[in-house]
């Protein structure tokens, strides 16, 4: 046996002596594990499969063993991912933190900021959240205002984000604010870290279309942030958010995102909509319709297969990051779109007796944010056109 | 975006610098030029031979390199980017997955010949205007005699001076392949020059009479044998469709670049731009996908059929939004014989016919799925 069957053979066995049954049952949205200093278990199963897999590293398990990962390689990965998906086991973290957070500290940050914070992602403790977008600054998000003012041992930051995602539930935020005011718009920014409970910070969740309020209008009056809490220089914060933004369009892209309300579209549709005596779907151009997403959906999925596999290589995604998120937003609107439109009259049921009353609709109005959200699909675009394609101006 | 291994990456090196070198554009255009029906230049069965390209698919037993699909999809990936003609699709794959399959004595003698560059094998399937491979007329009846054909066969891939064509009959209600010698009395072969000046003959069988060994395989096996050369077809041509789309993008983007109107550079329209990238982002993911297909047919997998043709329905979309966006991005002057985007475009048209249309397979995939 190779190091990776033996690899293999203990990693089956680990999970099926430490995988709770309750936590190999699909999954969700409510049964997501954010973790978070306020984060309530939805059930002992979840908090203890949390445990054993911190414990192992495995909420991380590509990062550096004292960072609270398991330091495995690509291929380690790809067996525990794969032994994962065996027994329907859930993830046992998901974050911000993890996603987003965790991948700028280890490129950008001091080896004590890496020790300090990527343990407490890893084991769920503190649940972090995102400042990035603002009033005016959306699509052009360099032209953010929120200000930090220099006060020697620390900044005194003031302004308002918007669109910050469970900024009402998160404990620390990582937060783009403008240290330089004399710099250029790129190079005036710096990327802070700082604790929700601290002085001035105010949270208002957004009501949004689908009825949820995932995103919060953020505010901050005079918040004291230590001058330590910086990530890399000062003036370095647009690099570093570009970097952390790429992740977070892989992360938006893939194919098992979270944010993609999952559905067996064909078989949905075939219930609903019944088939013709020919055993074809009783409505030719939704078939048609569907026929195409079906084959995109493929194209799409050997495309993360194989970015995936690029990326296990050692490679770095950079602008490519916004190929990923171009296709995988613009095809998930698609299926939502597809999808209510096969459901008919049950999909526009907005309250009932039902656990999943509403459900369809929801995704799909939720779906509407995918192509908006991390940056737009144009903005995408753009980033390839300049980037990838080296179109002038 | 895939990792080629060391193998597969100098298939696809050695396959770029033979063609780039010896049969670029240029010299398809010359080809084109010259008027020969053949539609490609007799030389290129050696040197491709040579290369081990023609028994890329053969085992090595009889003389082939058998280096799977994945291979014979990164040579043919090179041809269309290249334009270039040769009986690769007929022969190398369509053909020997049949004798492949087929096994006995007609892979034993005609194995050697096609890994040698000697022997050039058409498989004559279509009976209408488009790809329908189960509907089959021709008939195959046996007697004391061998075999009678009779039936008419259309777009038959470089048929025209094919060594031999493999005929898809009905004997009775079961599938029958037959090795046929087009020189026997009874059949006939009409040349026809097509848009992308590629031949695809019509062969008509007039109680044509065949020996019995002539019968590769029937029945279940023949069903087997055809649907492994399909496959392997499908995956291989989506592979062709993706090099023809990857140099138009090209050749467009270049355009882009470099063109100026109203006092600037045309690429600087964000117009121009995003649609640029959607077709740049579509040519990616279809790449992803007929690497997968390939590679599922040469690990045997399951969804190895579905990958195929998805593949294939997949490069004639985004190979017709390459050449049409091609086209339309360059203006009046991509409508020109001197630009090659109109070669591109023939090119893609006819690869889209070759083995089924995106309608076609998305038919099959719609009703795998129940529906």
């Amino acid at each position: 046996m190779t190091d990776l069957d033996t690899f293999r053979e203990e990693t089956r066995v680990w999970l099926e002596a430490n995988c709770p049954a309750e936590m190999r049952e699909p999954m969700g949205e409510d049964d997501i594990c954010w973790g978070g200093r306020s984060f309530e278990f939805s059930s002992p199963a979840q908090k203890q499969w949390l445990d054993a897999m911190a414990g192992r590293g495995w909420t991380v398990p590509a990062w550096p063993k004292d960072c609270g990962g398991a330091d495995l390689s690509g291929a380690e990965q790809k067996i525990l991912s794969e032994e994962m998906k065996r027994i329907n086991a859930r993830p046992p973290l998901q974050s911000f933190g993890i996603w987003m957070l965790g991948p700028a500290l280890l490129q950008f940050g001091s080896d004590e900021q890496k020790r300090h914070y990527l343990p407490q992602i890893a084991r769920g403790e503190v649940r972090w959240c995102q400042g990035y977008s603002e009033p005016g600054a959306g699509s052009d998000l360099a032209s953010l205002q929120t200000k930090g003012v220099d006060k020697g041992d620390h900044f005194e930051v003031t302004g308002q984000k918007i669109w910050t995602s469970y900024a009402d539930k998160a404990d620390w935020i990582f937060c783009l604010v403008r240290t330089e005011p004399d710099e250029k718009k790129h190079t005036g920014i710096s990327f802070l870290l700082f604790d929700m409970d601290s002085e001035g910070v105010t949270t208002k969740p957004i009501k949004l279309i689908s009825g949820a309020s995932p995103f919060c209008e953020t505010f901050f009056d005079a918040v004291k942030v230590p001058s330590e809490q910086i990530v890399g220089e000062r003036g370095q914060g647009w690099t570093i958010a570009k970097y952390l933004l790429t992740h977070e369009r892989e992360m938006i892209g893939g194919s098992d995102s979270a944010i993609f309300a999952k559905s067996d579209l064909i078989s949905d549709a075939a219930q609903a909509i019944g088939l013709d005596d020919a055993g074809r779907l009783d409505d030719p151009m939704m078939r048609a319709d569907l026929g195409k997403f079906i084959v995109d959906e493929m194209a799409f999925d050997a495309h993360v297969t194989m970015t995936r596999a690029y990326m296990r290589a050692g490679n770095e995604l950079g602008a490519r990051s916004a190929e990923l998120k171009y296709l995988g937003t613009e095809l998930n609107k698609q299926r939502q779109s597809l999808r209510v439109a096969a459901g008919g009259a049950d999909d526009l049921v907005w309250e009932g007796a039902s656990n999943d009353a509403g459900q369809a609709a929801k995704d799909w109005l939720r779906s509407k944010a995918n192509s908006i959200e991390g940056g737009t699909s144009e903005v995408m675009l753009s980033i390839l056109s300049k980037a990838i394609l080296k179109m002038p101006g | 975006m895939e990792i080629l291994n060391e193998d597969m990456g100098l298939v696809a090196e050695s396959a770029a610098g033979l063609l780039n070198k010896s049969h670029p554009i240029t010299a398809f255009r010359a080809l084109r030029d010259s008027g020969i029906a053949l539609g490609y230049d007799k030389a290129i069965v050696g040197e491709m031979a040579e290369m081990g390209w023609m028994g890329i698919a053969l085992p090595e037993d009889v003389d082939g390199a058998d280096f799977g699909f994945r291979a014979a999809g990164l040579i043919a990936e090179e041809m269309g980017k290249n334009l270039t003609a040769g009986p690769f699709v007929s022969t190398a794959v369509l053909a020997a997955t049949v004798l492949r399959n087929a096994g006995g004595d007609a892979l034993a003698q005609w194995g050697p010949r096609i890994a040698g560059g000697e022997a050039v094998i058409a498989l004559a399937m279509d009976e209408g205007v488009k790809h329908r491979p189960d509907r089959i007329v021709t008939t195959a009846t046996k007697d004391a005699t061998g075999v009678t054909l009779n039936g008419r066969k259309s777009f038959v891939v470089d048929g025209i001076d094919a060594d031999r064509l493999i005929v898809t009959a009905k004997a009775g209600d079961a599938l029958m392949l037959v090795m046929v010698d087009p020189q026997t009395a009874g059949v006939s072969v009409t040349s026809q020059v097509m848009l992308d000046h590629r031949n695809a003959a019509v062969v008509t069988f007039d109680n044509a009479i065949v020996p019995a060994e002539a019968i590769l395989v029937e029945g279940k096996a023949a069903e087997t044998a055809l649907t492994a050369a399909l496959n392997a077809g499908r995956a291989v041509l989506a592979a062709e469709q993706l090099g023809v789309a990857r140099v138009a993008a090209e050749q467009t983007f270049e355009y882009l670049r470099t063109r100026k109107q109203f006092g600037v550079l045309i690429g600087m329209f964000q117009s121009l731009q995003h649609r640029a990238a959607d077709l740049y982002c579509e040519l990616e993911q279809t790449a992803s996908l007929v690497a997968e297909a390939l590679n599922a047919l040469d690990q045997g997998r399951d969804n190895a059929e579905a990958l195929s043709r998805a593949a294939k329905a997949k490069s004639a979309r985004v190979g017709r939004q390459a050449t049409e966006e091609g086209v339309q991005m360059h203006g009046g002057i991509g409508m020109t014989d001197e630009m090659d985007l109109g070669l591109f475009m023939k090119r893609d048209r006819a690869l889209t016919e070759f083995l089924g249309d995106a309608g076609y397979h998305t038919e099959w995939l719609l009703r795998q799925r129940g529906i």
